[in-house]
């Protein structure tokens, strides 16, 4: 049953997605995958339950090794598309 | 339900609601930069509501890689050129992708530990976390060599019956599967399904030319968000489905929309064929026909034109012409002339990648327009200034039906009263054929390196 549920709320969102994502110029399509680059990063929180639970070295290891590759994503995908959309003006 | 458990699942919430808001505020630049906070701000909440998870026995581990990663992070944000955003992207594509093999296959050694009876739909989700998540990150990491134009990589390889291997591959990968659904402390299983998806990522960007590396990123966007979704399935984490969602409709529409600038279909893109047609040579079409002229005798286009149109290529961008191109526009707006600049979508190495880089120049974003609404009033254009751009402004995609780029969307800048073309030569661009365009009697082609042919002509008109 939880995996309908789960399987319901995954079907919803992408057409969500879908919506809200076609409304998006093409003028920001840049800043744009950066920035859901970001967004995909929320696999960090997957990552710090299974780098905190400590069951051996291995899941210690490869919980490190999804924290560092996660919170690159989150830190540089948020910073990325922040200076990039400072730079759209509206007069030169 | 604890009040823990309300607290996190509730915290979830919010972080989607703040995703999605963020994402609907990139619907215009003067929403852009608050939306982008405001998913930042949901990330935060979402982090830190997990790291209060009272399974949290060693807090080392994580302070260590939240302290590395992001500092990767601040490095990679702070010291990327623009001109390198489709690599940079590349990069975060393949760490998500990353991420999401090495957060499956714990979470599954965890639940092995527990020795639980694990669902079935649990393992398909392991799975699919591998094999997407690997795929991710090995085609990532060659679409970012290609970018980088490794000479190893950088042209497109297809090895004979590169369907055939694919399917093989991908067969191999759903039977292991299967396995592991079997026996699910067969943990070989998964590393072996990972280490045929690496392989699978190689052979599957590998064929892809440069100037379809669009494409190839915004579709490895999807697959790093999709990744991420299947991850959620496994920890029963709505966050990370929602956002995995989203980020995955986000890649698969950028996708459709290159495709859809190109007129080509996806498999056409991922096979790396390039449907090769039938058109005039290149003597029949420039034959005596091709006139080039100086930056003075072009200059003299620009006293009284009223509407001026700047059609930037990727070719702009290599040759780093972005702030020529931005004086360009000014004296040409001084001398009375309306100016815009038309963007074709595959214009740069990734969606929008062109406005970016003439934004981060100081070209008004509000000039940048998109083909479609140039088109409608391009007959009263006086000049037009195409710069490192080729395929886009051919109009054999609007009059030979035989040719490779048949139907594909132009900017129509023969119909403009006059047309200047600066180039080095008159070499054909991806579709290898010649543009007669270069031909036309309105058209004056300027031959040149893009930069200081494009401040030749500035002076040139200062000096008019």
């Amino acid at each position: 049953m939880t995996f309908l549920l789960l399987l319901t709320v995954f079907v919803l969102a992408i057409f969500v997605g879908v919506e809200v994502i076609n409304k998006v110029p093409p003028l920001l399509h840049t800043p744009l995958m950066s920035g859901s680059n970001a967004i995909s990063g929320i696999t960090v929180l997957g990552a710090i339950v299974a780098a905190g639970a400590e069951n051996s070295t291995l899941t210690a290891i490869l919980g490190f090794v999804a924290i560092v590759f996660a919170m690159a994503n989150v830190v540089g995908g948020f910073m990325v598309t922040h200076r990039m959309l400072g730079m759209f003006k509206r007069k030169g | 339900m604890d009040t823990l458990a309300i607290v996190t699942a509730l915290a979830y919430l919010v972080a989607s609601v703040c995703f999605i808001l963020g994402l609907k505020m990139m619907s215009s630049p003067r929403t852009a930069v608050r939306g982008n906070m405001v998913g930042a701000v949901g990330m935060l909440i979402a982090v830190l509501v997990t790291l209060l998870d009272r399974g949290i026995i060693d807090w080392w581990v994580i302070i260590a890689g939240l302290l590395v990663g992001s500092a990767l992070g601040v490095v990679l944000a702070v010291r990327v050129k623009m001109t390198s955003m489709p690599q940079m992207v590349a990069a975060l594509n393949g760490l998500g992708g990353g991420a999401s093999v090495c957060v499956a296959a714990a979470a599954h050694m965890e639940e092995l530990a527990r020795g639980e009876s694990i669902a079935s739909s649990e393992i398909v989700a392991v799975a699919a976390s591998g094999l997407i998540g690997a795929v991710t990150f090995w085609g990532s990491l060659v679409a970012y060599a290609k970018l980088e134009e490794w000479k190893s990589v950088r042209d497109p390889k297809a090895l004979p019956g590169q369907m055939a291997i694919n399917g093989v591959l991908l067969l191999a990968c759903v039977a292991l599967g299967a396995y592991l659904l079997v026996h699910p402390d067969a943990m070989w299983a998964y590393w072996a399904l990972v280490a045929i998806s690496s392989i699978l990522g190689f052979t599957l960007v590998l064929p892809i030319g440069g100037a379809d590396m669009p494409v190839v990123v915004a579709l490895l966007n999807s697959y790093s968000g999709l990744a991420g979704a299947a991850t959620g399935f496994i920890l029963n984490n709505t966050a990370l489905i929602i956002s995995g969602a989203l980020v995955g409709a986000s890649g698969i529409i950028l996708c459709q929309i290159m495709c859809k600038a190109m007129n080509r279909s996806l498999t056409n893109v991922l096979l790396g064929t390039f449907a090769g047609g039938t058109g005039p040579s290149a003597d029949d079409v420039y034959g005596g026909k091709v006139k080039g002229a100086s930056a003075d005798e072009i200059a003299m286009l620009f006293d009284g034109a009223q509407r001026v149109l700047i059609v930037p290529g990727y070719g702009m961008a290599v040759a780093q012409a972005q702030h020529a191109v931005r004086d360009l526009m000014k004296i040409a707006a001084k001398k009375g002339a309306e100016v815009d600049f038309a963007i074709h979508p595959v214009a740069g190495r990734m969606p929008g990648h062109m406005n970016v880089l003439l934004a981060e120049a100081d070209v008004p974003y509000e000039r940048l327009k998109e083909p479609d609404e140039i088109n409608a009033s391009i007959d009263q254009v006086d000049v037009v200034v195409v710069i490192g751009a080729n395929d886009v402004v051919n109009p054999l995609a609007r009059t030979d039906p035989s040719s490779p780029i048949a139907g594909m969307p132009i900017i129509d800048v023969d119909r403009a009263r006059n047309v200047v073309v600066i180039k080095r030569s008159l070499s054909p661009g991806f579709a290898g054929i010649p543009n007669p365009l270069f031909a036309a009697p309105n058209t004056l082609m300027y031959f040149g390196d893009g930069q200081k042919a494009v401040l030749d002509l500035v002076n040139a008109i200062k000096n008019a």
